[in-house]
């Protein structure tokens, strides 16, 4: 399944380079970006993928306590369903909004999570599956390093399960241990609370995000201290593989997880990965409400 | 009104009764067992031959929400719910709106009852005013008005030392205390258990430590204070191994479980089924098994419905959001006959927990057929399967993640003080 996502995804990536960059697969339709959290990239790229799948798109952007205020979820939804609406993109910071959803919406609705509280961000694991992919070719001789806040973050979750599934050598999680959620290591990751021990030899490094609330709580004491012990630089990349791909899926805290000279160096790919996001969600939407693929026609 | 129940199998876990037989109710009470009282002329029969005949079940945790969420529950639809599940008197928490905390509401929940004409029910007392965990409440005065022991529910206590204060304060007047142990920092804002299924799910957990921790803290003030203490739903293998200890060592604490904890564990919610959303988390297969395994080796003594009904809307939500809690008066007795269709406790055994043991924790004369006390009967069919359907349910709180499931063990009969409160019609 995650190789028929990558393999469309890639034709696609064909479509994405042509001067005019519209298929008609979606044409007619109207997709909802749902957002009830904040989010440039992954909206901006569905937007994106949907109007070059030809689908007509409409943007809400609501604060998740609209909805506790006034009308419940399943009410807003309703309102978008008797507006003859064909998908919803939907993104909440509620764990699991995305299968409630679908499981309440009518039958011919589909529903595509671009990411649900700390649960999963299904897209953004795929798109980085994809530039992996580009760039080392197989999965399975691949030592793969996730470092940061893998407790709260939804990527890590939809990366180990996509690395896992697709049969890495080895996937490491790096952090301290208020950031590492319980039993991690049943997700068949090994964990490491050094960053240059975890590093050894891989030959992917995922930086990511730290969100400042996170610092100076009961989590962290603070910026610089986490960077000393968890910041990427060129000096702690020597442990890792030389041609170690690097990759974060933004936005990027410069200083805080990474130093400048990694995120903006040459193995760096993290533009890639905003690139590729739009194939890879060209590929989910054309799949999941598909008409059957046909890119050879421009229009 | 005199009645005969012919032919039953007369299981009286207080007094030692395990016998085919026949009962003779008379003005209320439980006349005779055997031979018809003199005089005594039967004006209605219940052929109970293959049924047992059993004290009616007395569930030390069910939420009315009433008085102040009556949109969820009704005294009058909740006791209709709980005499089908052959329920005859029930405890109800502290933490309705307002709490109990005076002699007011304590009168007004008395007084719905007897309205509603069915099961019997005995409120907790709040253990500080408003439940807000700061003062303590007028414990004296709800002692009087008819409480059967106080509580603070799951609300914080504001530190250790309002917690010393209020052990050494029900002490005084011999009220036992109702614990619920949780740590409130710990639990954070958890709303599963923390382990595989939350890191998987990305749900934000509650560790076990939440439970142990409180628990640790709390048996070292019972000792220290001597007050008569009950723990109420355990969800931990290691709350009840402390426990176990702690009993070994001379203190008489006692705990229950709530029904669903028995059968259902962390992983039921992997599709973040709201209806599992409980309080506390249901924890790992092995805690599961270590809750079964606390009754069977009676550190734990009674399983309550733990009933919570709710509006539908309480639980469409993204998971985290939902209200937790499982309507549960309905299930209490076929969920706790698996212990006994598994063979690992007798019937007699099993019937204990959700009669004259809960009764005793209580301290109230129920749970009995002794005679001349109140008959309070139960008569269900032990074997009989049947499905749990939204047709069946007469609780107003839909919320039961058992709908679909075939249980086994049915209510056919329930009376109240002799009076029959609910017959089952095919």
């Amino acid at each position: 399944m995650i190789i028929d996502v990558l393999d469309t995804a890639e034709s696609f990536a064909g479509v994405t380079r042509r001067t005019v960059k519209k298929v008609p697969l979606l044409r007619g339709r109207t997709v909802v970006n749902l957002f009830f959290e904040a989010s440039t990239r992954t909206r901006t790229t569905f937007e994106l993928a949907a109007k070059r799948l030809s689908a007509d798109v409409l943007n809400i952007q609501m604060a998740a306590s609209a909805t506790t205020k006034g009308e419940t979820l399943l009410d807003t939804l309703a309102n978008f369903e008797a507006m003859q609406c064909d998908m919803f993109i939907v993104r909440h910071d509620r764990s699991g909004t995305a299968h409630f959803i679908a499981r309440h919406v009518a039958p011919h609705i589909s529903v595509i999570n671009a990411g649900d509280g700390s649960h999963a961000h299904p897209t953004q694991a795929m798109l980085d599956m994809f530039t992996i992919r580009r760039i080392k070719g197989d999965f399975y001789p691949l030592s793969v390093a996730i470092v940061g806040d893998i407790a709260h973050s939804r990527v890590a979750r939809s990366q180990i399960h996509a690395l896992t599934t697709l049969g890495v050598n080895e996937v490491r999680v790096i952090g301290p241990k208020t950031l590492m959620p319980k039993d991690i290591n049943a997700l068949g990751v090994h964990v490491y609370h050094n960053l240059e021990a975890g590093l050894r030899d891989v030959d992917v490094v995922i930086m990511l995000r730290l969100q400042r609330e996170r610092m100076d709580s009961e989590l962290l004491p603070g910026e610089l201290e986490y960077y000393q012990q968890y910041g990427l630089t060129e000096e702690k990349l020597k442990a890792a593989k030389a041609d170690a791909m690097i990759m974060h899926p933004g936005p990027i805290n410069r200083g805080v997880e990474i130093e400048s000279a990694v995120a903006d160096g040459p193995r760096s790919v993290i533009l890639q990965q905003v690139t590729h996001g739009i194939a890879i969600r060209m590929a989910v939407m054309s799949m999941t409400m598909g008409s059957g693929l046909d890119l050879g026609t421009e229009t | 009104m005199n009645v005969l129940i012919k032919n039953g199998r007369i299981i009286d876990p207080a007094n030692n009764i395990d016998e085919m037989n026949d009962l003779y109710i008379a003005d209320g009470i439980i006349a005779a067992i055997g031979s018809p009282p003199a005089d005594f002329v039967v004006e209605q029969k219940i052929e109970a031959s293959g049924l047992v005949v059993c004290p009616g079940l007395v569930d030390l945790a069910a939420h009315l929400r009433e008085p102040g969420e009556e949109h969820k529950a009704t005294i009058a639809s909740e006791t209709k719910a709980a005499v089908k599940g052959g329920i005859t008197t029930l405890c109800c928490p502290p933490n309705t709106t307002p709490v109990i905390d005076t002699t007011a509401v304590v009168e007004l929940i008395h007084h719905k009852a007897e309205l509603s004409g069915r099961t019997h029910i005995h409120p907790l007392g709040a253990m500080s005013k408003k439940l807000e965990g700061q003062k303590l409440s007028n414990m004296a005065a709800l002692k009087n008005a008819g409480c059967v022991g106080i509580s603070n529910h799951w609300f914080p206590l504001k530190n250790t030392l309002v917690l010393r204060r209020a052990l050494e304060y029900a002490a005084t007047y011999d009220l036992t205390v109702f614990l619920y142990p949780e740590d409130h920092h710990l639990r954070n804002d958890g709303c599963v258990h923390e382990g595989i299924v939350s890191t998987r799910l990305g749900l934000p957990g509650i560790p076990e430590a939440a439970e142990t921790a409180a628990l640790a803290q709390q048996l070292i003030l019972i000792k220290e204070t001597g007050v008569r203490a009950h723990f109420c739903r355990l969800s931990s293998a290691q709350a009840v191994t402390m426990i176990a200890d702690a009993q070994q060592a001379g203190l008489t604490v006692t705990a229950d479980v709530a029904a669903h904890q028995l059968q259902l564990c962390e992983i039921d919610l992997s599709d973040f089924d709201s209806h599992c959303h409980v309080r506390p988390p249901l924890r790992t297969q092995r805690d599961q098994q270590g809750l079964n395994n606390g009754l069977v080796n009676r550190v734990i003594s009674a399983i309550c419905s733990d009933h919570q009904p709710h509006e539908a809307d309480a639980k469409l939500k993204p998971f985290s959001d939902t209200e937790p809690g499982i309507a549960g008066l309905e299930t209490l007795l076929p969920l706790s006959l698996r212990l006994f269709h598994e063979q690992r406790l007798s019937l007699p055994e099993l019937l204990s927990k959700i009669t004259s043991e809960p009764a005793r924790i209580l301290q109230i004369s129920a749970g009995t057929l002794a005679i001349q006390s109140a008959a309070d009967i139960c008569i269900f069919d032990p074997d009989h399967y049947w499905e749990i359907t939204p047709e069946s349910w007469l609780s107003q709180g839909y919320n039961t993640p058992f709908i679909g499931w075939e249980l086994k063990g049915h209510v056919t009969h329930t009376f109240i003080d002799g009076k029959l409160v609910y017959q089952y019609q095919p």
